[in-house]
């Protein structure tokens, strides 16, 4: 790795500075575990990191207050895949939380940096457009809340200003008799990316939301309002029809016409699940 | 330009200060600087876990956690295992598996198993391989390594 500044704020007015006066000389540090590879292959070069792991506000932590789960930036996925709130209320982000990486993994990267790396196929992206989840960034001009439908822009491209930290993201608690899961083929279980994933997210009245994760240069929400989706015997033809909206590449985990069969599949194994969930009584 | 700091860390229950550039990992810090070559060197991208080392009561990739990062950790690597010059139970249950042929992933294969056991003092073979996974054996002793891991979590009721 090549020379560059190390700063520890312990402020997020201090962490935004830093982000200012450098520019896109700086780099954000949570988990590292994206970051530091790309350091090391040179891929990235810059002048300062910036570990907001001391940055108060962003410690870790998972709380419900009302109808809303936060989850802060330094926030773990070991913690994710564990907590009792986030298992009973996001099962689906649960279960994505856990198959990312391995145990070495999980215990150093974060939630937030998942998403801000902006992998098409980060495995948390599909749970949290299902449920709707807003990133919380702080910059300049203070807080703001994307929807993350609005956070994914491309391939390790988003939305968030170059002097905006992420601090924390929110999830709306589902109702009582909502049902979710998530689906993931890999090649092998343990330290490989998604080749597909899919959420999926049926609540009481039958509307449907699924996300596509690994099928496009970004993750890919679909929304049905008409209860077809989460009718089992009436959702092929509609499903056929969405699953053409993905446009996955041909890589080294599998061929584009591979992943539109995988993920048509997946999606009506996810949706299954999704809605026997519902059945028992929801969420979980 | 330099951008040198100064670490201190906890390793293995002692003390220790170190002056390291940000582009040195945890990895490179205990090797190098405080000579525990024990924790091996491999891929480097947090793929293969032969860095594997506990940090704060964690396993972590020491190879994707930068020197500067660990400033004011607490740090076990498997040093701290067979400390007192007689193997640990988990380690002599690798040899008498089978489990240590070439030996390069074994110190990592031993921190995620104790790191596995800690949580999980009986794990399936299911919870082994889930939990290993981060470990890879380039001599395909897989089978002997979960076979340790059972042997070893046995051997604690016997």
């Amino acid at each position: 790795m090549q020379g560059f500044g190390y700063e520890r704020p312990h402020a997020l007015a201090r962490a935004v500075a830093l982000l200012q006066a450098h520019g896109s000389q700086a780099v954000l540090l949570a988990g590292g575990t994206d970051l530091i590879v790309g350091l090391r292959e040179r891929r990235l070069r810059p002048a300062v990191v910036v570990d907001i792991k001391h940055v108060a506000g962003l410690e870790p932590s998972i709380t419900r207050a009302g109808g809303l789960v936060r989850i802060t930036a330094d926030t773990v996925l070991t913690d994710v895949a564990a907590d009792q709130c986030v298992r009973s209320n996001f099962p689906a982000l649960a279960q994505a939380a856990a198959v990312i990486g391995t145990v070495q993994i999980r215990n150093r990267a974060t939630l937030a940096g998942n998403i801000c790396n902006a992998s098409p196929a980060a495995d948390t992206a599909p749970p949290l457009l299902v449920y709707q989840a807003q990133v919380v960034a702080y910059g300049p001009g203070g807080t703001r809340r994307i929807p993350i439908d609005g956070f994914f822009a491309g391939p390790g491209l988003t939305t968030l200003a170059p002097d905006e930290v992420v601090t924390a993201i929110e999830l709306p608690v589902p109702g009582p008799h909502a049902g979710s899961a998530f689906g993931r083929l890999s090649r092998r279980r343990g330290a490989d990316l998604a080749t597909v994933s899919v959420s999926a997210y049926v609540d009481g009245d039958g509307a449907t939301r699924l996300g596509f994760g690994a099928v496009g240069p970004r993750p890919i929400l679909i929304a049905d309002h008409s209860g077809q989706l989460a009718d089992p015997a009436g959702r092929a033809d509609m499903l056929a029809r969405l699953v053409r909206t993905a446009s996955p590449i041909s890589d080294v985990r599998a061929s584009r016409e591979y992943r539109m069969s995988m993920l048509a599949e997946l999606s009506q194994r996810v949706l299954d699940a999704a809605t026997g969930r519902r059945a028992e009584g929801g969420r979980r | 330009m330099t951008h040198t700091r100064t670490i201190r860390l906890t390793v293995n229950g002692t003390t220790r200060q170190v002056r390291a550039e940000p582009g040195h990992t945890l990895l490179d810090l205990l090797r190098d600087d405080l000579e525990l070559t024990g924790t091996k060197a491999c891929c480097l991208v947090g793929e293969c876990g032969a860095c594997t080392v506990s940090m704060n009561g964690r396993i972590v990739d020491s190879c994707l956690v930068l020197a500067a990062e660990a400033d004011g950790a607490e740090v076990t690597t498997i040093e701290a295992v067979a400390a007192g010059g007689g193997l640990d139970p988990l380690q002599q249950a690798f040899l008498d598996s089978g489990a240590v042929q070439c030996g390069y992933c074994t110190p990592g294969q031993v921190m995620a198993a104790r790191d596995l056991l800690a949580r999980v003092p009986h794990p399936s073979v299911a919870q082994i391989q889930e939990a290993m996974a981060g470990n890879l054996c380039r001599c395909g002793c897989y089978r002997q390594i979960t076979e340790a891991v059972q042997a070893a979590a046995a051997a604690v009721d016997r």
